[in-house]
Parts: C-alpha cells; structure tokens; sequence
C-alpha cells in the first residue's frame, strides 16, 4: 500500500475502512446538528400556525432580492467546495487551495449581505425589543416572527462563520502537504459541514422571505 | 480506492438544477396558490437538499450503513415535527367541557 503508512491510523486495517468509520462519525454529528436546528425550525412553524397573519406581514419586510442572491451565492460556494474536494481526491494540491480560496470569498459575500440586511433591519426598528415598532395588526406576533429570523439568521451565520475558519485550517493542511489522493478525508468532512449548513439555508430562505407573497 | 470519484459534469448537472429550482420556489411565491404555497416551497427546497445530500455529500456513493446514519437524523426530526403537530394543531377540534359536572 503505498503512500498509506502515513495517513493510515493504527486502529483500522486499512484505508477504506478508515474513510467509511470517518464518515458515519461526521454524519453522526450532523444528526445532532439536525436536531439542534429541527428545535428552533420546529418553534417557528408552530407560531407561524398560529400567527400567520402576522408571519406574512413581517415576512413581506424582508428582501427577497437579497436572500434570492444570498441563496445563489451560498450554492455557488458549495459547487466550488465540490469542486475542492474533487481536486484533492486527484491530488491536485494546487487546484483545492484555489476553490478553498472561492468558497470562503463567497461565504464571507454571504456574510456581508447578511450583515447590511441586519443593519436594515436595526434601521427599520425591527429587532426584538424595546425600540421595536410595527405598523400591522399584531406588532407582538410580528415580533415573534423576527425573534426567529434572528435566531435562525444568526445561528446560520454562526456557523458559516466556523466553516470559514475550517476552510482556512484547510488551505493551511494542503498547503503543508498533509493530504494526498488516498488521504483527503479531512477536506471531505470540512465540506460535508459545509453542505449541511448550506442546507439549513435552503430552508431558512423559503420560510422566512417567502411566508406570504402572492 | 473504495471512494468514489464523483464526475466534474455531475456536479456542474446537479449545480444547475439548484440554480433552477431556486429561481422557481422564487416565482412559483409569487402565484396565488393559498395554502399550496408552502407545501410547493417545503417541496423544492426538500429535492434541493436531496441533491446536495446525494451528490455533493456523496452520500449516493456511501455504504448502505451511511444511508441509516444519515436516514436516523432526518427520521428524527420527521418524529419531531409529526408529534408536536399532531398535538398543538388538534387542540381546537373537540369542545372543551366548561366545567367539571
């Protein structure tokens, strides 16, 4: 077995075995991961079944312009994180620092846009408080709704914020040869935390900017 | 090698159909469907993540093993969501005694 003496840990009998062991414990994160933002998305559906007149018109204060092209830029960064992971599976050491390089510029573009949306938001007099005013029937219900938006939004963002800086311990790991084509596992599983919480988003952006629309 | 080298098309294929499905969850808001609207979102934005689950995740390629890991997470949250509704939502259905006789 070449190369594998290296990457290869002492407990397994070999690399293939490794690799799978390495996957089911990631995803075995990621189910706790599901649970811990199935709670809160379990919250906001059970309020918007009651308040949904309140939910639509709270809802309707979001940008659709802006979460739409949030939305592109977080799929766009997770082909680019495929990408990455594709190219160190061949080995192409210089290839993976490159599209870890564009996953990050756009995750952070996603950040930007969220934080000029919050800043909108504060503006507006829209976060939950004492300085929040609502012109609609149920300014309370609407409140509710904006309380989940930032606890959804931020715990995202949040997490976005971690996976950059997993990207950037990444770059530094390729860049000091670390992995090779029968050894990238850690790339993998960066990138399925990646996916993940690009999936949390695809989510979050329908619920939130799309309540009411028509 | 056991994994599985996931073709470059495949993954531009896959990249497309999420742009496209993002662009008609965002149209088909628009149309008045009354209560339809949620169900087509929660619809699209589920295929989506399905795609991003089976190709960007690999999980296609994976074990069978893999498939009840990530099936648990997901199973869970279905528990999760079909006991609590099934609860708070039905609540209204029977009149409640206004008191003890």
């Amino acid at each position: 077995m070449p190369n594998h003496s290296t990457a290869l840990a002492h407990q397994f009998d070999d690399i293939e075995q490794q690799h799978d062991s390495v996957s089911l414990g990631m995803w075995i994160f990621l189910s706790t991961e599901i649970m811990f933002f199935g709670g809160m998305f379990l919250g906001y559906a059970l309020y918007r079944a009651w308040y949904s007149p309140a939910y639509a018109a709270a809802s309707r204060h979001l940008d659709i312009l802006l979460g739409g092209i949030n939305t592109g830029v977080l799929l766009c960064s997770s082909l680019t994180m495929a990408l990455a992971v594709h190219a160190a599976q061949l080995g192409a050491r210089r290839t993976v620092v490159i599209f870890l390089i564009a996953t990050i510029l756009l995750g952070s573009v996603f950040l930007g846009i969220k934080g000029f949306e919050y800043y909108h938001k504060y503006e507006e007099h829209l976060i939950p408080g004492d300085h929040f005013q609502f012109e609609g029937a149920n300014p309370k219900h609407a409140q509710l709704f904006f309380s989940f938006y930032f606890a959804l939004t931020g715990m995202h963002a949040l997490h976005m914020i971690i996976g950059i800086g997993l990207m950037l311990v990444m770059i530094l790991l390729t860049l000091r040869g670390r992995f090779s084509p029968q050894y990238y596992f850690p790339i993998e599983m960066a990138g399925l935390y990646w996916h993940f919480v690009d999936i949390v988003w695809v989510f979050l952006f329908p619920l939130l900017y799309l309540v009411d629309r028509s | 090698m056991s994994e599985h080298i996931v073709e470059k098309k495949t993954y531009f294929g896959v990249f497309g159909a999420l742009m496209a499905l993002l662009g008609a969850t965002v149209v088909i808001a628009y149309i008045h469907l009354g209560k339809l609207n949620v169900i087509a979102a929660l619809t699209i934005a589920s295929i989506k993540a399905i795609l991003i689950i089976l190709y960007f995740m690999h999980v296609r390629y994976s074990s069978r093993m893999l498939w009840i890991f990530v099936g648990a997470g997901f199973f869970w949250l279905l528990i999760l969501f079909a006991l609590s509704f099934s609860d708070f939502l039905t609540r209204g259905w029977l009149p409640q005694p206004t008191a003890w006789e």
